[in-house]
């Protein structure tokens, strides 16, 4: 089964819109959504039933025991990051708790103990056919590189026939996006023509490139620049990049997805474009040899 | 001497784990005895470091040689400083790997990749940026 | 009164990136005359590409990393052991330490049972204060690779970034991680900036449970609007969340803004819509002190 992922380093590129219409005309009976800070792949791609769900615990944090506790403030003063407060009982903040474990040993009483705690909830949606793999991250959470990576094993732990996978990836640049790229087969990067979205496109071809896996560029909302468009598209025919296609901006889209339907269920634009971009993508994805 | 792989499952027929950090077991490997023993990958749990924390747990087992298909640059620097040398694997079973180590077949690995926050040497052609 | 409105905090937060919370917060603040322009997105700062300061002024930020004597150390490993974040190696019997890994807590240092290990400063990012006409621009820039930018927002947003006689406006990071939390906790009020979208909702009700949870005042801007009906408004309405204003869809909002220029300080109109925006923002502010001082 070989996976194929879709990233676009900036938020708001139009990524998921993109996977889903992808998934639909892949009819993909393989996907995962590991934007796992904010999914969103799910709301265009229904499932009837509950999906499965699972715990993700992060890293531990900190408890305090108000039985035990003799109020020295040891567990406070020792507390790099401001997350043990007094009000009436020591109590630690969860959210700014890094689960470094200094107050569990600084306590002279055994009052602090490192707990497990729920970071996120993962969700598989499978009916024998098709699975689904998503998670939703907690707020106030720090990492989620982990969840991304358990995401990704979960979607692989069912049997189902696939030729095809389809990831719907994190934004950004850092840790969630490198464990979106481990073990795929090759990425679609969504770029947005603006300053910053040119910026982190660069990034993300940088990180991709160092995993030997094959890259593809497609630009959405290309006429909200055309300028920066060219210089796009002319920057991947440079560093010998396929750029396979620009999709417009489409009021369509929009209403589509908040009917929640994919682009390619109705007649409009932006759905003919992306079309053509997954023939592309897909050839270049099953095509022998290039990397 | 001790050379240790990353597996997704413990049995040599296996094919070698995409990843290092958070493979789920580590076959480590005798040359000498010809025996192969595979140990848990605590680290593969971890919310970060796990590349650190899975090249300390080989380094542990006294092993003297990885193989391995990619490795980060955190875990890299562990194993470099212990000067345990790093061989890259080919797509096949751990079996077949093993084999061509022992042959003297295996490449050196020497593609190190970033790690978790993008750390490591990034040589980025900037001229698409404006910043 | 006017004095009371004039030095208010206003946090802008979205759900997601490329929502619109730089376009929003960059013009609130240039609409604004003279005020204070504060970017906590530290992992992808973009306020300044819009506001291209002057006379920038540049401070490092630092956190404390473990530093091993040598001599002291007889490799016992505790330190290696109790390291949660897995910051440290035990390699050829001394502790090595991973510093893009570590997260400062000093655990370390005080498990050591012969003091071998002390502190030293490694920078991880800076803090740059510049001019743009009247706005104030501060920016916080983590350094690719490290761990947290929570120390650089605690630089950003201390004493003397927060002028007493001015508006400021704090551009947060996306989404609902501490590092948002980091971003609020000192604001008056918060801005939701969201999209009209299915997406949008969801997304704008992650940081709706959030600024809930902060007990923070908040009000909505939804951003790319289209003519129809949408769902992140039904939404509104239906939690009884004040909607600020509707910036439409605007393609030439949308060229100014992917050129990195500041719609307020290019055309009429635009200054004429987030002045109005911005009273109608000071208008709630002062509501909800009435209400809840």
């Amino acid at each position: 089964m070989k996976q194929l992922l879709i990233l676009s380093g900036k938020g708001g590129t139009g990524k998921t819109t993109i996977a889903s219409a992808f998934i639909k005309l892949a009819n993909a009976r393989a996907y995962a959504d590991c934007d796992v800070d904010a999914p969103n792949l799910h709301l265009v791609n229904a499932w009837s039933a509950e999906p499965e769900k699972a715990d993700y615990y992060g890293l531990k944090k900190a408890v305090i025991d108000s039985d035990l506790c003799i109020e020295c403030d040891q567990c406070r003063q020792n507390c790099r990051f401001d997350a043990i407060s007094l009000t009436d009982k020591y109590e630690v903040n969860a959210y700014a708790c890094e689960g470094c474990g200094v107050c569990e040993y600084v306590c002279p009483v055994g009052a602090v103990a490192m707990a497990p705690s729920v970071d996120g909830e993962l969700m598989l949606h499978f009916d024998g056919k098709k699975v689904f793999s998503t998670a939703q991250l907690k707020m106030g959470s720090g990492t989620s590189g982990l969840l991304v990576t358990e995401v990704k094993k979960r979607m692989r732990s069912v049997e189902v026939e696939a030729e095809l996978a389809i990831i719907d990836g994190s934004p950004g640049i850092g840790c969630p996006v490198i464990a979106s790229l481990r073990g795929v087969d090759m990425v679609l990067i969504v770029a947005e023509p603006s300053i910053s979205g040119i910026n982190d496109m660069g990034r993300i071809v940088d990180t991709a490139a160092k995993f030997g896996i094959k890259i593809a560029v497609c630009i959405n909302k290309y006429d909200s620049n055309i300028e920066l468009t060219e210089k796009i598209e002319r920057w991947c025919a440079d560093h010998r990049l396929p750029f396979v296609g620009r999709i417009p901006f489409d009021p369509d889209a929009v209403r589509a997805v908040n009917a929640g339907k994919t682009i390619v269920d109705v007649d409009c634009i932006s759905g003919n474009a992306v079309r053509d971009i997954y023939q592309k993508t897909i050839d270049l994805l099953f095509e022998e040899g290039a990397g | 001497m001790k050379i240790a792989i990353p597996v997704d499952v413990k049995d040599f027929e296996s094919n070698v784990c995409e990843s290092f950090g958070r493979a789920p077991y580590f076959l480590i490997y005798d040359t000498e005895t010809k025996e192969g023993t595979t140990i848990d990958n605590t680290a593969a749990e971890s919310t970060g470091g796990a590349g650190i924390k899975a090249a300390q747990i080989i380094l542990d087992q006294g092993i003297e040689a990885l193989l391995t298909p990619r490795l980060g640059t955190n875990a890299a620097d562990v194993l470099k400083s212990a000067k345990v040398a790093i061989y890259k694997t080919m797509p096949g079973s751990v079996k077949e790997n093993i084999d061509a180590f022992v042959a003297e077949k295996l490449p050196l690995l020497d593609e190190i990749h970033g790690g978790f926050h993008g750390g490591g040497d990034r040589k980025h052609d900037n001229s698409c940026s404006e910043r | 009164m006017e004095a009371e409105i004039e030095n208010m905090i206003i946090a802008v937060l979205s759900g997601k990136g490329g929502t619109g919370k730089t376009l929003v917060s960059v013009n609130l603040a240039s609409a604004a005359g003279a005020s204070t322009y504060i970017d906590c997105d530290v992992e992808e700062p973009n306020g300044h590409l819009f506001f291209k300061p002057e006379n920038v002024q540049e401070e490092t930020v630092s956190v404390l990393i473990p530093v091993l004597d040598d001599e002291r150390c007889d490799g016992c490993r505790k330190c290696v052991d109790f390291c949660r974040f897995n910051a440290l190696a035990f390699i050829r019997n001394k502790p090595i330490v991973f510093e893009e890994i570590c997260h400062s807590c000093g655990g370390c240092m005080l498990v050591c049972p012969t003091n071998a290990l002390s502190e030293k400063e490694k920078v991880i990012g800076k803090v740059q204060v510049g001019q743009s006409d009247q706005v104030k621009v501060y920016t916080g820039i983590l350094n690719i690779g490290e761990a947290s930018g929570v120390p650089i927002i605690k630089r950003l947003l201390s004493e003397n970034s927060l002028d007493e006689r001015k508006l400021t406006v704090i551009d947060c990071p996306p989404g609902s991680s501490c590092i948002v939390m980091e971003s609020i906790k000192d604001a008056d009020y918060c801005v939701l900036v969201a999209e009209p979208t299915l997406f949008g909702v969801h997304n704008l009700n992650m940081v709706y449970e959030l600024v809930s949870l902060f007990n923070k005042p908040f009000g909505v801007i939804l951003n790319k609007c289209l003519q129809d009906e949408n769902p992140a408004e039904m939404f509104c309405i239906e939690k009884n969340i004040p909607i600020l204003g509707r910036i439409p869809y605007d393609t030439m909002l949308g060229t100014l803004n992917s050129n990195a220029k500041i719609a307020v300080r290019e055309e009429d109109q635009y200054r004429e819509m987030f002045s109005s925006l911005l009273k109608t923002v000071r208008k709630e502010v002062l509501r909800e002190t009435v209400i809840d001082p």
